[in-house]
């Protein structure tokens, strides 16, 4: 169940190859992010789940079948889709722009409109939104209008392209916040493609980094790829060795330790006790990240508060 | 048999591409001419604009025919005159660029033109060396569109008499002649063609864009 | 009495508006044939340039053919067809729905073009099938330029229509010619002035047309 690429691979008729030889394995209801620099086939890879590419070698399966058996409008209205520029049909007001899907399966205006009221409640939007036109909201509200359209159709699967990279830092961790509580509640499976490294880490049960030309560079927990980088590139990716992401750790008085980002500003604190075998001794100054997080901290990304983040800067990619 | 009667004739198709010449000619030239100022004018006095601006468009909905017929009463000319035609011609092609022109030559970036001014370029300098090349991809388009419906329209006035290439159909027509309205019509799309590619080669030779452009704007 | 003052006079007559060959019926018969021409040339045009527009592919091809159309001169062409058809209709609707066809096709096309590609991506991730994005989505957006096809085209007609008589057909092109070969100058002066009051009246209608469309949400931005 769920997502399988199963050694897929897409070459375009000019000879480019955007995704070579790729394969993942997303278990149901669990969220696996495509992390890369533009060009690196993330795009193209998520694509290929509903159809709107298809793969030149291999086959992606959702639940099992072959979606190359499927027929594409039909697939993509199970499936539900999320973009960078919401993509929100100017014309048509907010409420009808979320019933899209229901309405092409079928529903009567009445009943889809209902939906749609519905879901925008759970992307949390003021249901007086709805009667407004798109061109009328602000760019973090379209694109949770964005949300909500693709959850209308309640798809077990949400794919998501860099879909909070067009709005402000503060703003994007809010809706990172929301995403995380609607697949935990809807019980979503997701595909999540972005370049930006903390909302890889911050999203992700898996992920998935790739270089240039669709090859996976590694693949793992948030946990693992900071742990172990399996190379040089992922490691400059992740901003591991470059200081970026190295924390460091002071000894406080009443015993523990005070947990600070590169920039000296104070994180957490890490209780005495909290430590595991191998890390007590003390780490002065700038050890490298997956020495300096205790366990009991449950690694970057997870147990922090949005707020205590500091805004997004590393992006390599961008 | 149609070549025979080509043949036979070429000394009359010849004539008449000459008199259709001589009436669009002058006509792509006075609207090229023209057209600038009167968009700069425009531009420069903004309450002329929407005026100058709608005027011109209005004057775009006036089919040809019938103005060809009205100017006559307003020039003081006769129907059959070809002076009629060619401020016909040339009130059409203005209808087409005036607007083109004045929008592009407002497009030129603010700070191109301030970057310009501080560089000591006076307001005229800076008209030749920064607005008009920086216009000019505007202007050509416009200029070949008028180019092509110019040397079109002109073979309406012959319903008129008005000699040119025109006559090969009114001509033919009543006289039952094929191959005069074939010729005619031959003739005036290779004509509006080689003016189309003439253009085109004159901007590719005058705009290199590189040079004209940024160029001189830094 | 001078000409222009004699025509005018002709205007306010009411015997000249009346009867089969008055300007009333001659205004009816040139619209008639307007709009017949436009409507065909629409049925040939939109389908090819929505479907240009759509596919996005042979927008070459068609700007290219476009081209060679629009330098063909449409008095040319009107008197070779008439030459083969004989006098009457066929050959004034032959050529004017060839003169209508280009700005309709261009119109079409560049309007479903201009709407976003994200907007189009989005509707088809969404699951619409190719047929429902073409008509829910592109085409309503694309109106405002394609709705500026359609005048382009009709003003070209409405001028060009008068040129149906010379082969035979009605129209304000009728009294148009009778004046010229009589040397009637008020007469030819007065359908002048008909014909371009038509197409300003015309122009008039679908520029209000067009900002009215332009006042639904999503089509301010249709360029």
């Amino acid at each position: 169940m769920g997502i399988e690429f199963r050694n897929v691979g897409k070459t375009y008729p000019d000879g480019t190859t955007a995704v070579r030889d790729f394969s993942l394995d997303v278990p149901s209801r669990s969220t696996a992010v495509l992390l890369g620099s533009s060009g690196c086939g993330k795009t193209t890879l998520l694509r290929m789940v509903n159809r709107m590419v298809d793969p030149t070698e291999g086959a992606v399966l959702v639940d099992g079948e072959d979606v190359a058996q499927a027929a594409p409008v039909g697939l993509r209205r199970r499936i539900g889709y999320v973009m960078q520029s919401a993509g929100l049909l100017p014309h048509r007001r907010v409420i009808d722009n979320v019933a899209t899907v229901p309405r092409l399966n079928g529903a009567d205006r009445r009943e889809a409109r209902s939906r749609a009221q519905e879901m925008l409640e759970i992307v949390g939007l003021d249901a007086s939104l709805g009667r407004r036109y798109p061109d009328q909201l602000s760019g973090g509200q379209q694109q949770r209008v964005g949300v909500a359209r693709a959850l209308a159709g309640d798809p077990h699967i949400l794919l998501m392209d860099e879909p909070f990279g067009a709005v402000d830092p503060l703003v994007r961790r809010e809706l990172q916040t929301e995403i995380m509580r609607i697949r935990t509640e809807l019980e979503k499976t997701v595909v999540f493609v972005t370049h930006d490294v903390e909302e890889a880490l911050t999203l992700g049960d898996q992920v998935v980094v790739l270089r240039e030309g669709g090859e996976v560079a590694q693949t793992g927990t948030p946990r693992e790829l900071v742990e172990e980088p399996a190379d040089a590139f992922v490691a400059r990716f992740l901003g591991i060795g470059t200081g970026e992401r190295s924390l460091s750790a002071h000894r406080r008085a009443t015993g523990g330790w005070a947990i600070e980002d590169p920039n000296g500003r104070p994180l957490g604190v890490v209780e005495a006790g909290a430590l595991s075998s191998g890390a007590t001794s003390a780490p002065g100054t700038v050890p490298p990240a997956h020495e300096a997080a205790p366990p009991g901290s449950n690694q970057l990304g997870h147990g922090r508060s949005p707020g205590q983040r500091r805004p997004s800067g590393d992006e390599p990619g961008a | 048999m149609s070549v025979d009667w080509i043949l036979e004739n070429r000394a009359h198709l010849l004539t008449l591409t000459v008199s259709h010449l001589g009436l669009s000619l002058p006509a792509i030239a006075a609207v090229l001419v023209l057209s600038v100022p009167v968009a700069v004018l425009a531009n420069r006095l903004r309450p002329l604009r929407g005026v100058i601006v709608s005027g011109t468009g209005l004057l775009y909905a006036v089919p040809s025919l019938p103005l060809f017929i009205v100017l006559p009463v307003l020039l003081g000319t006769g129907v059959r005159d070809a002076v009629n035609v060619v401020v016909a011609l040339v009130l059409f092609g203005m209808a087409l660029m005036v607007r083109s022109v004045a929008d592009a030559l407002d497009s030129v970036p603010a700070e191109v033109r301030l970057a310009a001014t501080a560089q000591g370029h006076s307001a005229w300098g800076r008209f030749w060396t920064v607005d008009l090349p920086l216009a000019g991809p505007a202007l050509l388009a416009g200029l070949r569109v008028v180019s092509v419906s110019t040397i079109s329209l002109v073979t309406v006035s012959a319903v008129l008499g008005v000699q040119s290439l025109g006559s090969l159909f009114t001509d033919g027509f009543q006289r039952g002649i094929i191959p005069s309205i074939v010729s005619g019509v031959v003739i005036t799309a290779a004509l509006a063609l080689a003016a189309d590619l003439f253009l085109m080669a004159l901007g590719r030779a005058l705009m290199p864009w590189q040079r004209t452009g940024r160029g001189s704007a830094s | 009495m001078n000409q222009p003052a004699a025509a005018l006079h002709l205007l306010l007559d009411p015997a000249t508006w009346s009867g089969p060959a008055g300007l009333g019926a001659r205004v009816l018969e040139h619209l008639q044939y307007s709009l017949l021409a436009v409507l065909l040339a629409a049925c040939v045009a939109l389908p090819i340039g929505f479907a240009v527009g759509h596919f996005r592919r042979g927008r070459n091809l068609v700007v290219a053919a476009s081209g060679t159309v629009r330098a063909l001169p449409t008095l040319g062409l009107l008197t070779l067809v008439a030459l083969f058809t004989g006098l009457g209709l066929l050959a004034p609707m032959v050529a004017l729905v060839v003169l209508a066809v280009p700005s309709v096709l261009a119109g079409a096309y560049s309007g479903v073009e201009s709407v976003d590609e994200n907007v189009v991506d989005a509707a088809r991730a969404q699951g619409m099938s190719r047929w429902q994005v073409l008509v829910t989505v592109q085409i309503p957006l694309g109106l405002p330029l394609i709705l500026g096809g359609i005048r382009l085209a009709s003003l070209q007609v409405v001028g060009t229509a008068i040129l149906a008589a010379y082969v035979g057909a009605g129209g304000l092109g009728a009294p148009l010619f009778l004046g010229l070969r009589t040397y009637d100058y008020p007469l030819l002066l007065a359908a002048s002035a008909v014909v371009i009051v038509l197409a300003l009246v015309l122009d008039l209608a679908f520029g209000t047309a067009q900002r009215l469309l332009r006042r639904l949400p999503g089509l301010r931005g249709g360029t």
